[in-house]
């Protein structure tokens, strides 16, 4: 289960607080209106951000951990990839950072099968499409085996066709092992689609995750507000 | 402890950095026995050195202006191979450049030869004027790289409304690019200035005599000539308080940016003279041109016949060079990661000490323990990576901020630090950087002239000493060979290791 407990971040005269939690292999969706601190809040939660209060994944206080040794893996809006390594590499640096062992390059290539990229484990980032290249961020997410993914907005350069075969595929994989995804959507379709729960982030609080069905079937004034209802 | 110890090591370059410099200037200060009274001739020297500076300095940034403005507002085919040329003269070697210049200004070169035609007078270059010439030929493309920068950051649109409103030459000047120049030109000349402050090689070779010593020759003179070492370190404090004091006051300017490119896009203009812009391209080109293809007509036949002892000095300043390559990037590397503000500071010691300063300071610490002559080139070597070290943190220190920028953040999220993030995230992307940085140092340790002067005997010499000494024998035909091939040797260097580190930079 992740936790946020008392989450308070202050940037300038911007606040945002959460004080929720959200059960181990949920689905969830954050959406509300631009500026309003969606990416701030994965920030705070993945260590980007400073925040003071509390984040706990399975009991564990993560605050204060570095980026990288939090049980957290995460696709920004942009920059997913080394731009100068191969699409294996790139996958790679989720088993090892030294040279890979025989058996990790086959897990590699595995990866990038599942993600339909097979035979382009040689291709640099410039020579893939977009769809291509989150496909491969996606691999590295899928080796990392971290339990809490956090997705910001990872495909909403991809068109519209893209961007849902990329959310199932999202939702498939996660499934698969099981992870926990916190993702930023601007697309209210989007999160219908894929999230078993919503977070709406509006006027300085992230409010508590609700089933999805339930906040869209009884929209309240905020969220009626962000659709234009 | 890991993260702790790899902290420490940009501090220990700094530290290195910081010994190698305020160590020898100690040792100088200290021999000197503070500020004492100078006598009459070296205040000649030290009246010359701030008057040949600031001479240089208006004449090379009032020279670029219309140059520049030229450059600025006429596309024409070899334009971009000029502007590559303007950037030339950095990676010259001073000895190589005055050959050339004598070849083509000095009492028997081509300007003489063609006054002679008309019965007038051959020109002598020796004195203030030559050096003059000499500097402007090493600032003028400088000036004019950082003039042409400012007209390119003139908005396209206000020229285009001053096309509109059909704007005099004059209210075009007065209102769009004096501005510019008000903001660029003083900034311009300080660092003419303070680069003219610390000349030797120039001084030594064009300049000379009571009336034409700057106090970086005058501490050679007092080394070499008068064996007085306290005079030496008497005059290597009063150039320290003139480079220092210099540099104090270029800090509170803000110094204009030579961006190494980008100077290819040409604003469409609308007015200006044809004739004058071509006047003054043509000018400027044949300024550069002229002396670089005497060196090649006048050097070719000696290229080939050239002594032993040349190619053993070549040799030797081969292996400086790359010396002086190795220990600038083992040094700038982690200075360079580093984000801490203090690095400035470690890149400023390097632009305030000069060549010779360190050198009589090293001397001065090395002489009761060896003979200065067996560290030679080592010496020179350590004095080059020092002053070459605030050029290749400034071409590093941005580039790796700019990768942190991008993808510092992709880096942290997958737990890489120290070497992993050194060997997956900043030399793959670092390549180009670091390879022009290693081909500026390489090309300057190569071409120096300076402390090895202070430290050489008369059997060992670096190409640029062994040039000079040829030309002080009048053996000019080897001296133009060797001209040739130390020109061929920095060129070739400053080629290899730029085009090593682009190999690898794709995408």
């Amino acid at each position: 289960m992740l936790m946020l407990e008392q989450l308070n971040i202050v940037q300038g005269d911007f606040g945002l607080r959460a004080d929720w939690s959200v059960p181990a292999g949920t689905r969830v969706a954050i959406i509300g209106p631009s500026g309003g601190g969606k990416s701030t809040l994965l920030g705070a939660i993945s260590g980007f951000v400073e925040a003071s209060g509390r984040v706990l994944w399975a009991n564990a206080r993560l605050d204060g951990l570095a980026p990288g040794k939090r049980p957290i893996a995460m696709l920004f809006q942009d920059q997913n990839l080394f731009p100068h390594l191969t699409a294996a590499q790139n996958v790679g640096l989720a088993l090892s950072q030294k040279r890979l062992a025989e058996a990790e390059r086959s897990r590699v290539e595995n990866a990038l099968v599942r993600v339909g990229l097979e035979g382009l484990n040689n291709r640099k980032p410039a020579q893939l499409s977009g769809g291509q290249q989150s496909r491969v961020a996606l691999a590295r997410l899928l080796l990392q085996d971290r339990p809490l993914w956090l997705l910001d907005e990872p495909f909403a350069a991809l068109g519209p066709g893209l961007r849902s075969e990329m959310l199932a595929l999202v939702h498939q994989i996660a499934g698969e092992v099981g992870a926990t995804v916190l993702m930023v959507t601007h697309d209210p379709e989007d999160a219908r689609r894929f999230a078993q729960a919503i977070v709406m982030v509006d006027q300085g609080i992230a409010q508590a995750p609700r089933p999805t069905g339930q906040v869209f079937a009884n929209p309240d004034a905020a969220l009626r507000d962000y659709l234009g209802l | 402890m890991a993260d702790r110890l790899r902290g420490l090591i940009p501090l220990i370059a700094a530290a290195l950095v910081g010994a190698a410099v305020l160590l020898p200037l100690a040792a100088v200060i200290w021999r000197a026995g503070g500020l004492s009274p100078l006598d009459s001739r070296s205040w000649d020297a030290v009246w010359f050195t701030l008057w040949q500076a600031a001479l240089s300095a208006v004449l090379s940034v009032g020279l670029a202006v219309p140059v520049a403005r030229a450059l600025a507002r006429r596309r024409f085919r070899g334009r971009s191979a000029l502007v590559a040329l303007l950037g030339a003269p950095f990676i010259l070697p001073v000895i190589v450049a005055i050959l050339g210049l004598l070849a083509v200004f000095g009492q028997k070169g081509w300007l003489s030869d063609v006054l002679g035609l008309f019965g007038l007078p051959a020109v002598r270059i020796y004195g203030l004027h030559g050096v003059l010439l000499a500097h402007v030929f090493f600032n003028l493309p400088l000036a004019t790289r950082l003039l042409l920068q400012g007209w390119q950051d003139i908005p396209a649109e206000r020229f285009r409304l001053a096309a509109t409103l059909n704007f005099r030459p004059w209210t075009m000047f007065r209102l769009i690019e004096w501005p510019m120049l008000r903001r660029i030109a003083p900034g311009a000349a300080m660092v003419i200035f303070v680069i003219c402050l610390s000349s030797f090689a120039v001084a030594l070779t064009l300049g000379g005599g009571p009336k034409a010593t700057t106090v970086e020759l005058a501490i050679y003179q007092a080394f070499r000539f008068d064996f007085d070492i306290g005079k030496a370190a008497q005059l290597a404090v009063v150039q320290l308080v003139l480079a220092g004091g210099a540099a104090l006051i270029a800090m509170k300017l803000t110094l204009p940016e030579a961006g190494f490119g980008g100077l290819d896009r040409v604003v469409p203009r609308w007015d200006g003279s044809r004739i004058v812009d071509g006047f003054w391209i043509a000018l400027v080109a044949l300024f550069l041109l002229l002396p670089l293809a005497a060196i090649g007509l006048r050097g070719a036949g000696a290229l080939f016949s050239l002594p032993a002892s040349v190619w053993q000095a070549a040799v030797y300043s081969v292996s400086v060079s790359i010396g002086a390559v190795v220990v600038t990037l083992a040094l700038a590397l982690p200075l360079a990661l580093s984000r801490r503000k203090w690095v400035e500071l470690v890149a400023l010691l390097g632009i305030a000490s000069s060549p010779l300063v360190l050198g009589t300071g090293l001397y001065l610490m090395i002489n009761p323990f060896i003979a200065p002559w067996d560290v030679a080139l080592p010496v020179t070597a350590g004095v080059n990576a020092v002053m070459a070290l605030p050029f290749a943190l400034r071409i590093l220190r941005p580039a790796a901020a700019q990768i942190e920028a991008e993808h510092g953040r992709l880096a942290d999220s997958l737990d890489l630090r120290g070497w992993a993030r050194l060997r997956w995230l900043m030399l793959p992307r670092l390549g180009r950087p670091l390879g022009f940085a290693a081909g500026l140092t390489g090309a300057l340790a190569m071409g120096d002239l300076g402390v090895i002067t202070l430290f050489a005997d008369p059997d060992t010499a670096t190409l640029p000493l062994q040039m000079y000494r040829l030309m002080g024998a009048y053996r000019m035909e080897q001296a133009a060979g060797a001209a040739l091939l130390l020109l061929i040797l920095s060129f070739g260097l400053f080629w290899i290791f730029d085009r090593g580190g682009r190999a690898n930079a794709d995408a």
